[in-house]
């Protein structure tokens, strides 16, 4: 009786789905982000599917193609699995140096932008403003590399 | 607040619109700001453009920075419970 090789299948898919959850799922919350253990314990299971499904399919009786066709699976989803920590811990680090911001202690230098009603605002301004008729007790700056 | 080198409108599309925030946000496609702090990230390889890397700075109300994050790795950013912290000790 010749029956599916469900193992393959199902630690491709989850392969696949251990590396796509991190750009889409993942990366929304810093536990998950700065280190990806989610997609880690993911790849662990698809892994051990995959393992059983190589061992299936290079059992004597087995044919050529479920061999090569489980082995290209397996390869995929190391691959996957590389590409993605290439993504966050190779990819990630690539940033200039920033020797010259501003340390602790330094003044924060001074600039006017546009805010998002297109309107000019400096940052004495922002440090000034009374917020809820309240002077702020300080201005916390976050520059980001933008929406996407 | 918020500064990056994406336009008002994009700002207040996703930003305000979509991710709901409420905070200040200041555009700077000149990277007049972020070339003053440092924050240059030159032919950023996936935008394809000069947008500036993470970083974050808590400032008193003198404008001297109090504490800051300038990362190594833009997937490791300042996480809220640091800044909040951070905050407890401004005078």
């Amino acid at each position: 009786m010749k029956r599916i090789n469900w193992q393959i299948w199902a630690g491709f898919v989850l392969s696949l789905v251990a590396g796509f959850s991190y750009p889409f799922v993942f990366v929304r919350w810093p536990i998950t982000r700065e280190f990806p253990w989610a997609n880690l314990v993911l790849f662990a299971i698809a892994f051990a599917l995959l393992f059983l499904g190589l061992r299936r399919a290079f059992k004597p009786d087995k044919r050529i193609v479920s061999k090569i066709f489980s082995s290209l699976a397996a390869a995929f989803g190391l691959l996957n699995l590389a590409a993605l920590l290439f993504m966050i811990f190779v990819m990630g680090s690539w940033l200039p140096a920033s020797t010259a911001a501003p340390q602790v202690g330094q003044k924060a230098p001074a600039f006017t932008l546009i805010d998002s009603n297109d309107k000019a605002v400096t940052l004495a301004q922002m440090l000034t403003e009374p917020i809820n008729n309240q002077p702020p007790k300080g201005v916390l700056l976050i520059f980001y590399r933008g929406y996407w | 607040m918020g500064i990056s080198v994406d336009s008002p409108a994009d700002t207040r599309l996703h930003m305000l619109q979509e991710a709901g925030y409420k905070f200040t946000f200041l555009s700077d496609p000149n990277l007049e700001a972020i070339r003053r702090y440092d924050l240059v990230h030159a032919n950023e390889i996936e935008s394809g453009k000069d947008i500036a890397r993470p970083a974050e700075f808590l400032l008193d109300r003198s404008g001297t920075v109090r504490w800051r994050m300038v990362t190594e790795n833009f997937f490791v950013l300042a996480r809220p419970e640091q800044v909040l912290e951070a905050v407890k000790t401004l005078p």
